[in-house]
């Protein structure tokens, strides 16, 4: 057990497939060899420096250094053209250095014409992904070889969406688009991590990255969509609460290390207690509201941190998450 | 240097005979109410200490979670308020104050050869006013905790129910201790200059006090009002951050690096400063191009403001504006070059010792350059895009400003503690310290470098198996760095009870501080010290009687001895 996981990280560390190295992880998209590229040479320069200045002091303490029969020597105090020499010359590596790294972010935020377009929106602590045609998933897929555009919003605090591999980040700003496009090549699964820090579970707020090839996307896409389309209300509730990231703070049983809110499992039709001291059924128009106004009425013993799905789920869905729900607990009976 | 020179000397020290600042008056009240600025110096280094020592164990903590990916001993929300606090602690609490307020309190008036600072009085509201700020971080952890991180970003700070407002407060009176230091330290090293020293006869130190002060009294005002309108959104719901309220919360983040990126350098100059003057006095070498040095910590004080921008390339920031943050940020990391370069230069041809200051001050340019250099990959647009936010940048900041500012730190405090105190500690056992901490520091952060260039976002409080080996290896490295840092402070406070008395100048440095006795008297000196040029070697013995440096009459040098004619 030990020794297999020390292995693969080991694998994963030094495995040389697909241009992941000792310090990059696999290079997934077609930005990474640039940047790539470009780290490469700054390390480079920084090495050679680096080698320099210590160099020189290691040489200087060992040439120099304090011992009988030796005492400093009169050396010039100051010496204006190497002074100026040595303020100048590294101006021109870093301006080598500057334009290098403006000319790839330019083409990081450059987004071709006819991109594949996918909304994304971050909320406390999950990602929604939404397709064109509507359909929404907890993970991003995407197809390979032909650049994607996320079109990106949060809805609570700030986030970021970071994929290693893509060697892509760009932050979410609640109250207004910002986006990014990447190419990937080659199909393989990546992370995906939420990189400014947005509370509670920020280090659990992690997705992957599926990467199709281009022939196979839109198979994938056909089949999920039909999947929703045609699924009875209580499984397709089960997909929701996967899809729309209830599933980071709702347990559906009675394991709830870690979640931020009250689990599903056999609540529908009881009797809870709230944080201003009433109680309340557990019934329809309850769950309606929660997920609409989540703050309006929070259970005792949990934190009013809750994003609304006001607008981010139809009607047809909503009937579906109460109907999970309900058949979350096989005694309820409804309250009439 | 021939011996028979020593024969002929005359100890020349100032206040003999008068009582050290320490044993003149005796009682709490002597010290709560004094206007000395070396017992303020002592007191803030105590507290400063303090800070450090908290911040310390909260670094610990968070590293020993660390060793496991998912839940060791901390809950995500303990994982989240250790982080905030010890970021909080270790900035506004410990680096901030660390050098201007401890050391530079105790050196300033001393290298001046004057009494005091400008305010004396000014100086004791600004060691109360950092109590006070102390205080309110204290009654927000008691009070619920804070879990935004150090930075505060809005609208998480917003929303978040943990203790932002007291916290917020707490930055607020800290930052008017700040400005009371530096306003006084400008004050001072403007008007109460002795006759004779002239701006470039000045030591370094006291050039990067003043840039700092420059900082201090400029940006600080920002963070204070950013904190107070952080308040006021958050008591009376103005909508100023939050875009809930029609605000916007990119905004919050100008306001807080326009002052936050200045602070890194209100924490790095008078480190920078510190390395000056004890790789000239260890060298026994003229600083070479003093100039340069100086000129180069008002550049950075000045350019530093232009750059804060380079924290935020990717919250949506235009093209343009990145363009020019990124080019800014360049050219401010010319003159920290320039600095490394004289000071490499300094030691040429020097009769170098390796004493525990000396070893510091090794260490400090290792990771300082080091620091230094991991700030090109940020500063250049496309490789930011990748390391920001993620344990690389965590890495670049602790080399800059543990590395730098925390290694100046104990390089000064090891520097003047015989000077403060009047007594020498165990000089192979300070050494040993250093090394340890040295070893330890880097087996720390420089696994976060891969780590975070591998993908490990920062501020995580479970991560992925993949990243283990790093955070294992991290966490070892930073035992040691605990381990190291115990024994330096064993060995400086066993020195307190045990050490040998301390002479006057124990290092043979040439600045006006070693020209009073140790611990200085009350008054700093009986009278006005004669102000020469600074980082003089020649004339300055080693004095075996003395078991310290004595200042020797000019003799006549034998001609291939011949000090350097000096030339400005
Ligand atoms: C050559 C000099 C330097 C350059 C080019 C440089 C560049 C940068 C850049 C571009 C960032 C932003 C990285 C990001 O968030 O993506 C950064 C972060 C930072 N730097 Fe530096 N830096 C330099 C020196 C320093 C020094 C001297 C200090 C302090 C003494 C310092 C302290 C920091 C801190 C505290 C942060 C991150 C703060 C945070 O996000 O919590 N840097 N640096
Ligand atoms: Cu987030």
């Amino acid at each position: 057990m030990m020794t297999s996981t020390m292995l693969s990280t080991l694998h994963a560390v030094w495995g040389q497939s697909s241009g992941e190295t000792l310090v990059f992880p696999t290079q997934g998209s077609d930005f990474a060899p640039a940047i790539d590229w470009l780290f490469y040479a700054i390390t480079a320069i920084s090495a050679f420096f680096f080698a320099i200045i210590v160099g020189v002091m290691v040489y200087f303490v060992l040439r120099y250094r304090r011992r009988p029969g030796h005492d400093a020597q009169p050396s010039a105090s100051h010496n204006t053209p190497l002074e100026i020499a040595w303020s100048v010359l590294p101006g021109f590596i870093l301006l080598a250095i500057f334009a290098a790294g403006f000319l790839i972010f330019l083409d990081l935020r450059r987004v071709p014409e006819g991109a594949y377009e996918i909304k994304v929106t971050a909320r406390k602590w999950s990602w929604a992904f939404e397709y064109p045609n509507g359909l929404v998933m907890e993970d991003l897929h995407v197809p390979a070889d032909r650049p994607v555009r996320l079109l990106m919003s949060s809805m609570d605090v700030i986030h970021s969406l970071f994929v290693p591999a893509f060697r892509v980040k760009q932050d979410l700003v609640p109250g207004r688009y910002t986006e990014m496009w990447f190419r990937a090549t080659g199909a393989g699964t990546h992370r995906l991590y939420c990189a400014e820090y947005c509370g509670q579970k920020h280090s659990t707020m992690v997705a992957n990255v599926v990467v199709h090839e281009p022939a196979d996307f839109e198979q994938w896409l056909r089949i999920e969509t039909d999947k929703t389309n045609n699924l009875p209300p209580a499984e397709l509730g089960a997909l929701l609460y996967k899809r729309q990231g209830c599933a980071q703070c709702h347990a559906i049983d009675d394991n709830v290390q870690g979640k931020a809110g009250p689990s599903f499992a056999k609540t529908f039709g009881t009797q809870q207690r709230l944080t201003n001291g009433e109680s309340v059924t557990i019934e329809e128009n309850y769950l309606r509201r929660s997920i609409l106004e989540p703050l309006a009425q929070i259970r005792a013993g949990f934190q009013p941190v809750m994003p609304t799905y006001q607008g981010r789920l139809r009607d047809n869905e909503i009937d579906a998450l109460i109907a999970y729900i309900k058949s979350l607990n096989p005694e309820a009976t409804p309250k009439e | 240097m021939s011996e028979s020179h020593l024969s002929t000397a005359t100890a020349h020290v100032h206040g003999h005979g008068e009582e050290d600042y320490l044993s003149c008056s005796s009682g709490w009240k002597s010290w709560a109410f004094t206007l000395d600025h070396k017992r303020i110096g002592v007191m803030y280094l105590v507290a400063i200490l303090a800070s450090f020592l908290a911040g310390g164990i909260m670094a610990l903590l968070i590293r020993l979670e660390l060793l496991l990916p998912g839940k060791f001993f901390l809950s995500e929300d303990q994982y989240n308020h250790m982080f905030t606090l010890h970021g909080a602690i270790m900035t506004f609490l410990f680096l901030i104050p660390s050098i201007p307020a401890a050391l530079g309190n105790f050196m300033v008036p001393v290298m001046l050869g004057v009494k005091d600072v400008a305010f004396p009085r000014m100086n004791l509201a600004s060691f109360y006013l950092w109590i006070g700020g102390a205080i309110f971080f204290l009654a927000a952890v008691i009070l619920g905790g804070l879990d935004t991180g150090w930075t505060f970003y809005t609208p998480y700070s917003t929303t978040t129910n943990t203790s932002v407002i007291t916290a917020s407060l707490g930055v607020f009176i800290l930052g008017f201790s700040s400005i009371f230091t530096g306003l006084n330290f400008l004050v001072t090293i403007n008007m109460m200059r002795p006759a004779g020293m002239t701006w470039f006869r000045m030591p370094l130190f006291l050039w990067s006090l003043y840039a700092t002060s420059i900082i201090q009294i400029l940006a600080t005002p920002v963070i204070g009002i950013t904190g107070l309108l952080l308040i006021a959104e958050r008591a009376l719901g103005i909508g100023i951050f939050d875009p809930a309220r029609g605000g916007d919360p990119v905004l919050f983040q100008h306001f807080f690096w326009f002052y936050s990126h200045p602070a890194v350098y209100i924490m790095i100059l008078p480190a920078m400063g510190i390395i000056s003057e004890m790789v000239s006095t260890f060298s026994r070498k003229p600083i070479f191009g003093y100039r340069f040095i100086a000129y180069s910590s008002i550049a950075i004080a000045l350019l530093g403001f232009l750059v804060w921008g380079h924290h935020m390339f990717v919250s949506g920031q235009s093209p343009l504006a990145a363009m020019m943050f990124s080019a800014l940020t360049f050219s401010v990391s010319i003159p920290s070059a320039i600095k490394v370069f004289n000071w490499l230069s300094t030691m040429y041809k020097g009769s170098v010792s390796l004493e525990t200051p000396m070893c510091y001050t090794l260490s400090f340019i290792f990771l300082f350059g080091i620091g230094g250099l991991t700030g090109l990959f940020l500063g250049a647009l496309a490789t930011d895009v990748h390391l920001h936010d993620t344990y690389f940048v965590v890495a670049h900041f602790h080399y800059v400003m543990m590395g730098g500012t925390l290694i100046a730190f104990l390089g000064g405090l090891h520097y003047w503690w015989p000077k403060m105190f009047g007594k020498m500690y165990n000089e192979n056992l300070a050494r040993i310290a250093c090394l340890i901490i040295f070893v330890g520091f880097n087996a720390t952060f420089f696994p976060q470098f891969i780590l975070g260039s591998r993908g490990m976002p920062r501020r995580y409080a479970k991560y992925d198996p993949e990243f283990q080996i790093f955070h294992q290896f991290s966490t070892f490295g930073a035992l040691l760095l605990g381990a190291g840092l115990f024994l330096s402070a064993g060995v400086l406070l066993h020195s307190l009870l045990r050490g040998r008395r301390a002479p006057a100048n124990p290092w043979g440095g040439s600045t006006l501080e070693w020209k009073c006795s140790s611990p200085p008297p009350h008054h700093n000196f009986d009278w006005p010290p004669v102000v020469t040029e600074p980082y003089h070697y020649d004339h300055i013995q080693y004095d075996p009687k003395e078991g310290g440096y004595v200042e020797v009459e000019e003799v006549a040098p034998d001609p291939d001895d011949a000090p350097l004619p000096v030339k400005h």
